[in-house]
């Protein structure tokens, strides 16, 4: 994958997902950082009690909200992941 | 502060060549778009920290759309991570209304309000995927192609380990192709028009060679078959996906026969939405694009009916990358030569090599559209309990019934159902309740372009405008 780019990514860090580790590259969405790590749903919807990740990819239909550092309703897939970050689904 | 000449709203390739030629004419400029990265969905890259030494592979032309942002960076103000939510009219200027994403205290994200007034405006927004609905499309494992694709250029994350493809258009061909070079199992790719097959690939027969056959190219080399008059038509899975069914449909897009493809991902897309939303607020005047989209409408030189708004790129119809960057020259040069500076070396009106360009490039666009249109046949894959909005969680069920109480329009469908009231406005759903209303989609009436919280209005309040 990173020799389809040429690309020599800054070392991981990692952010937490509730409370379980989830490791990111520098400089990725922490939408992309869950979805690469095998997590694909983190958001149950209000009535139905639906599994919701990311869509849209883009920011443009909110289905991948999580809350971070205490923030609600952020963007996963637009918030670029910060080493120490703490995700928190719903 | 000062005013600036021109905000620019939106860093695609429309975006960008408009700042850039307006701002070797020496205009003061401004540029806001609301990703980390210039780009837009287009020549969405890598970020630096990458360190990516052949990103020029993921794409076409991007090395030459990197070194323009490199000359627009020490040319004018570039604002990322803004998002735009309004703009209003301030006696002689534009007040661009911004939301500015950066870290509170304790490393929590807050939105900083962001104002600045401009004599002339370029909507460079863009266009998202459009989705149809079908049972299961809210899976997770479900993904819009331009989502796929921006795990893909912006991250290097492949979507899935076994991937389906469908949806319409050219753009299925280098989403596949991007994932099947990522060492991705791209099981199929299912175009919902045509008959011919790859090699009869409208893109191919009208654009003699280059990017569609390097795409072509690479899903042949990696033998994923691409069939013709194939879509999915449910998705299905416990919490994720792990299957879908795949019709054979006909040219209405009627379902024919079906089967089961296992895959933990799908990736799809049925053409697009241009985003005209700040046009719409500032009563620009509209269009439809062949395809039904609003538009915005525009002149020779790319000014919308409303002075000093002007607009380039798919806001204007969609056609690509190419065509984008072009409309975004020519508006770049008529901003500068309406607000008085000719650029250097080059006379202050639209050279007539580029209009007969942009004429030859919108035939193109037009063609493609016509080849890839959406028929009404979708609307049998749903049944009764499948979600046609997702945020609001109305089922068609919901919809058929608001219309047996006499909702006819979406807008009355809209009121009495709830599709498009939620987080995303309509712009998931928009497109497919107004098929399902017997409509053309209408210019969206957004009063905010973007949601904002109710803590970043306060914070506006308090900014007194200087
Ligand atoms: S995935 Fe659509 S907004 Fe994030």
């Amino acid at each position: 994958m990173k020799d389809l780019a040429g690309a020599r990514p800054e070392p991981a860090f990692e952010i937490t997902v509730d409370g379980r580790p989830v490791s990111v590259l520098p400089g990725q969405t922490v939408g992309a950082a869950l979805h690469a790590a095998g997590i694909r749903s983190w958001r149950t919807t209000r009535f139905g009690g639906r599994p919701r990740g990311l869509f849209c990819g883009i920011g443009v239909c909110f289905d991948c909200l999580v809350s971070v550092n205490g923030s609600p309703e952020q963007r996963a897939c637009l918030l670029v992941a910060r080493a120490g970050d703490e995700v928190v689904t719903s | 502060m000062n005013a600036y000449d021109l905000v620019v709203v939106g860093g695609g390739p429309a975006g960008v060549a408009g700042a850039l030629t307006a701002a070797q004419a020496g205009l003061r400029v401004a540029l806001l778009d609301s990703g980390a990265r210039l780009g837009g969905q287009y020549f969405r890259h890598l970020p630096a920290s990458f360190h990516a030494s052949r990103e020029g592979m993921l794409h076409h032309g991007l090395d030459r759309f990197v070194r323009q942002s490199g000359t627009l960076e020490r040319l004018a103000d570039l604002r990322l991570g803004h998002q735009v939510w309004a703009v209003t009219r301030q006696e002689e200027l534009l007040a661009v209304h911004a939301v500015m994403t950066s870290d509170g205290p304790h490393g929590h994200p807050v939105e900083l309000p962001v104002v600045l007034r401009t004599r002339a405006l370029l909507i460079a927004t863009g266009a998202h995927d459009r989705p149809l609905p079908f049972p299961g499309w809210d899976l997770p494992g479900v993904l819009t192609a331009g989502g796929a694709q921006a795990l893909l250029k912006g991250n290097l994350v492949a979507a899935g380990r076994r991937v389906v493809v469908a949806g319409t258009g050219p753009f299925l061909l280098p989403v596949a192709a991007g994932l099947a070079r990522s060492g991705t199992r791209v099981a199929e790719v299912l175009e919902a028009n045509g008959g011919l097959g790859l090699a009869g690939h409208p893109w191919l027969a009208l654009s003699k060679a280059g990017e569609a056959a390097g795409y072509a190219a690479t899903l042949l080399r990696h033998r994923v078959p691409y069939r013709t008059r194939h879509a999915v038509v449910a998705a299905h899975g416990e919490r994720e996906l792990t299957h879908v069914s795949v019709a054979r449909i006909d040219r209405d897009w009627r379902i024919r026969a079906t089967r089961t493809v296992e895959c933990d991902t799908l990736a799809v897309g049925y053409g697009f939405v241009p985003q005209i939303d700040l046009a719409t607020q500032l009563g620009c005047d509209t269009g439809h694009d062949l395809d039904g989209s609003p538009i915005v409408t525009v002149d020779a030189s790319q000014s919308t009916s409303v002075p000093g708004v002007y607009a380039a790129g798919e806001p204007t119809g969609v056609g690509g990358a190419v065509l984008s960057e072009l409309e975004g020259r020519i508006a770049g040069l008529a901003i500068a030569a309406e607000l008085g500076t000719p650029p250097a070396g080059e006379p202050p009106a639209v050279p007539g090599l580029l209009l007969r360009r942009r004429t030859r490039l919108r035939a193109f666009a037009r063609a493609l559209q016509q080849a890839y249109p959406v028929q009404d046949g979708w609307q049998s894959w749903l049944a009764d309990d499948t979600l046609v909005c997702r945020c609001e969680e109305v089922t068609l069920g919901a919809i058929r019934e608001a219309q047996r109480l006499g909702a006819t329009d979406a807008r009355s469908i809209k009121l009495l159902a709830r599709p498009g009231m939620g987080w995303c406005q309509g712009r998931m759903c928009g497109h497919a309740v107004a098929c399902l209303a017997g409509q053309a989609p209408q210019p969206p009436r957004r009063p905010l372009a973007q949601p904002i919280t109710l803590g970043a209005l306060e914070r506006i309040s308090d900014d007194k405008p200087n």
